[in-house]
């Protein structure tokens, strides 16, 4: 039930082939075959430990693979020239609990080499500017993943990898971070946000849904609605699921 | 290697323990409470004084650092910063070389502290140049702090880091000079202790304290210090991996 009618070469911020990750004896991902469109917010969608963060950080270049290759912005993923080409937003904030927002930013804008005017920018994009001098452990667990959404979308980067941004965010905030995502991307960058809320499946240009490592749809969110004449996208992965026959497989072992 | 990034870590570390007054507390005060705990202990005996002093020096920068740092940096892997810093275009050493640069920067106040006290205050009599003293003490601090970061890598909780400190620090300790002078121990121990890096360093403040001038033991006892500290960044540097499994 993959769709695999992406362009071939152009157009293709992201190119995974044959992707192969084993982790522990166990094959997290077995066999991963996609292409990302430029200048998109592509939804990596999935239920927790389905092999999304493994495939995120398979893109930025962090996962050791076993096999396949995985071409980024034209370069194999990882490489010396992406790094401060492409921005990873872990799921649990990576930012310094003893230092303050703004102290966040300028450390890391100085590793990343932006100019530290950009810090300001960030912080207004995710809503944090009156936070600016405060100690990222007084936080809420909300604001703290903000911080460190702020801090990948330093550079600015031109691939943004973000794993489960909104988690835990009031709605009025996701709102916004997702209109933050389509300015983005609408001003070139490409986006993969994964997620494991289905209706946040909607607001994505593309959608790749993935279970037990495998990629089990990949369209739009309106095609795949019409495909398999589901009302939600809830019902459009288990008609999906139920249409590729591998009922109950192991729900793997990654978060 | 970039100066920028390294001076970016080092400026970000010295800000994170600038908040923790405990810590700073604990690195510059602890020395120098235990050095006059030493003196007073003595009560006047000059002469086990000078004997036990200048060892001290030597290692209580070394524990304190390769404590401080290995906790550190241990938390900045299981943080996930280390991982986001190693999708950034900073090379590994540059994170390192902050490290050292920081913990190097806490170290020269605090064997400038320990130092100042020893001879001034408590009155430890030494032959030599004081300075070299300080000198000795900031290598040693570096040392400690560069095994600090190599073992980090192979603790996997902040519990097991402080573990490493009887397996890696004591047996140092022991061996270096301070119980036994190294020349009468057996001599499968004295090969051990030779083979150590805590025995050279504590070998530099004893010649300092016992001779006026610059010998060529020192000169060794310096360049062994400052090499196994070199060598132990450079290892540590290989534990960083930027991808993982």
């Amino acid at each position: 039930m993959v769709n695999k009618m992406q362009p071939e070469t152009t157009g293709s911020a992201v190119r995974v082939d044959h992707l192969c990750v084993v982790r522990g004896g166990l094959a997290v991902v077995p066999d991963l075959s996609f292409a990302v469109p430029c200048g998109q917010v592509t939804g990596l969608l999935g239920p927790s430990g389905c092999g999304k963060t493994t495939l995120m950080r398979a893109l930025v270049g962090v996962q050791k693979v076993r096999s396949g290759t995985v071409q980024v912005l034209g370069r194999p993923a990882g490489t010396p020239a992406l790094r401060n080409r492409v921005g990873y937003l872990t799921q649990a904030p990576s930012v310094y609990p003893d230092l303050t927002v703004a102290e966040n930013l300028g450390f890391f804008a100085r590793v990343l080499r932006a100019p530290l005017a950009q810090t300001g920018e960030v912080l207004e994009q995710v809503d944090l500017a009156d936070h600016a001098g405060s100690l990222v452990g007084r936080l809420s667990g909300g604001q703290r993943s903000r911080v460190s959404l702020a801090v990948a979308l330093l550079g600015p980067p031109e691939l943004l990898v973000l794993d489960e941004p909104t988690v835990g965010l009031d709605p009025v905030l996701r709102r916004d971070l997702w209109t933050l995502f389509h300015r983005l991307a609408a001003s070139g960058t490409t986006l993969i946000v994964s997620s494991h809320v289905m209706d946040e499946a909607l607001r994505c240009d593309r959608l790749l849904l993935m279970r037990s490592g495998r990629l089990v749809a990949d369209n739009t969110p309106q095609a795949l609605l019409d495909t398999t004449g589901a009302a939600d996208i809830e019902g459009a992965f288990l008609s999906v699921i139920g249409s590729a026959g591998n009922g109950s497989q192991s729900e793997g072992v990654v978060a | 290697m970039s100066l920028r990034t390294t001076f970016a870590v080092a400026r970000r570390v010295l800000t994170q323990l600038r908040r923790d007054h405990r810590t700073v507390a604990m690195l510059l005060v602890v020395p120098c409470v235990l050095l006059t705990l030493l003196w007073w202990m003595f009560d006047g005996e000059e002469a086990a004084f000078a004997r036990f002093g200048p060892p001290l020096l030597a290692l209580f920068p070394f524990i304190v650092m390769f404590l401080v740092t290995s906790v550190t940096t241990l938390r900045e892997r299981s943080s996930g910063t280390l991982e986001r810093l190693l999708t950034t275009p900073m090379g590994k050493g540059d994170l390192l070389a902050g490290y050292a640069v920081a913990f190097g920067g806490v170290a020269v106040v605090q064997a400038g502290l320990a130092v100042g006290l020893a001879v001034g205050p408590l009155g430890l009599d030494v032959n030599g140049q004081v300075w070299v003293l300080a000198v000795v003490a900031v290598l040693d601090a570096v040392l400690g702090c560069a095994l600090g970061l190599l073992v980090s890598a192979f603790a996997e909780t902040e519990f097991q880091a402080v573990q490493f400190m009887p397996a890696v620090v004591l047996p140092q300790v022991l061996l270096c000079g301070l119980f036994v002078p190294r020349d009468l121990m057996p001599d499968v121990l004295a090969a051990v202790s030779d083979a150590l890096p805590l025995s050279y360093a504590v070998d530099a403040m004893q010649q300092v304290q016992r001779a006026s001038g610059w010998t060529g033991d020192l000169s060794l006892d310096v360049a062994v210090v400052a090499g196994s500290a070199l060598a132990a960044l450079a290892v540590g540097t290989g534990t960083l991996r930027r991808r993982t499994a």
